[in-house]
């Protein structure tokens, strides 16, 4: 049953990878994406690890793509682009790959006489409750990292996406503010050049 | 039942090799970053399947780990993608070279 479902969810990963890789339309590349995502969860589930496949597919099948299918959707045309054309760095790339490939299948082709088959583990192992008290316990530094990480990450988002909407600097009191109707002229102007800015790429 | 760790090493480092083969040939900004998600999930798949065959689940934390670095990789790639395209700047690689020198 495993080794069915590793060769299957395998054959499945590798062939929606080379489909992201290969597909000129960018909204279908995030769709084989997913697809190799969703064949990934299977494969850990192989593996025991129920957890990180339930999150697998909430936080990367899920909110992730997400997040690129509407980034796809707002630029629409604009993110449609041809593969790279041919080329010395096309080739090298492609011989690149095959080479770490073909160096790790050599390099592990008797790994299976160390580690042939799998540990035997309780029936707790890969669930939420032994990684919850792993990353609370042992790897509590990881943990907090992930928080300060993600924190920084929805800052940098904001600041990107919509950095110059910001106020420019800290507001030192009512008396220095500027008046109401001014700050609306401020945000029309820079919407007005936004409009200007996406009707001249469309030009 | 399920096979030795050579085939999960074998096909983990098929996923990268796909992955990175994406990130050098393609131009489009968002299609890199989807090559640069398969190279992390390979990983991934090698964390986990070792964790299985050596019995520990520190591999499981370190993939989750992983999976929230890729998370905030992928905002903060998709803002300044969504940054260049409101510039008016082209979605490809090879024009935005002004750091060129």
């Amino acid at each position: 049953m495993g080794i069915a479902v590793f060769y299957v969810a395998g054959a499945a990963a590798i062939g929606s990878a080379i489909a992201v890789v290969v597909q000129r339309n960018p909204f279908l590349a995030a769709l084989s994406l997913i697809l190799h995502l969703a064949s990934l969860a299977a494969l850990y589930l192989v593996l025991q690890g129920d957890f990180v496949a339930v999150a697998q597919l909430l936080v990367y099948a899920g909110a992730v793509m997400v997040m690129f299918l509407f980034v796809i959707a707002y630029l629409g045309d604009r993110a449609d682009l041809d593969l790279r054309r041919g080329g010395i760095g096309t080739g090298a790339a492609a011989l690149a790959g095959l080479a770490i490939f073909i160096e790790t299948v050599v390099a592990v082709s008797d790994s299976d006489s160390v580690l042939g088959s799998p540990a035997k583990v309780a029936d707790s192992f890969g669930s939420p409750q032994t990684i919850g008290r792993l990353f609370l316990t042992d790897h509590l530094l990881a943990f907090e990292a992930i928080s300060l990480i993600l924190l920084v990450g929805a800052i940098a988002g904001v600041v990107l996406g919509a950095g110059d909407l910001l106020p420019k600097g800290p507001s030192t009191g009512p008396e220095e503010r500027e008046p109401r109707g001014e700050r609306y002229d401020l945000r029309r102007e820079v919407r007005r050049r936004e409009l200007e800015a996406e009707s001249e790429v469309g030009a | 039942m399920s096979p030795g760790i050579g085939s999960w090493i074998v096909l983990s480092s098929a996923l990268f090799c796909v992955g990175l083969a994406g990130v050098l040939v393609r131009r489009n900004p968002l299609v890199i970053l989807l090559s640069l998600e398969i190279m992390l999930n390979a990983g991934n798949l090698l964390l986990v399947a070792g964790s299985r065959y050596v019995g520990g689940n520190d591999g499981h934390v370190l993939a989750l780990t992983v999976m929230a670095v890729a998370a905030a990789e992928v905002v903060v790639g998709l803002g300044l993608i969504v940054a260049l395209a409101r510039r008016g700047a082209a979605l490809d690689v090879d024009e935005l070279r002004s750091l060129h020198g």
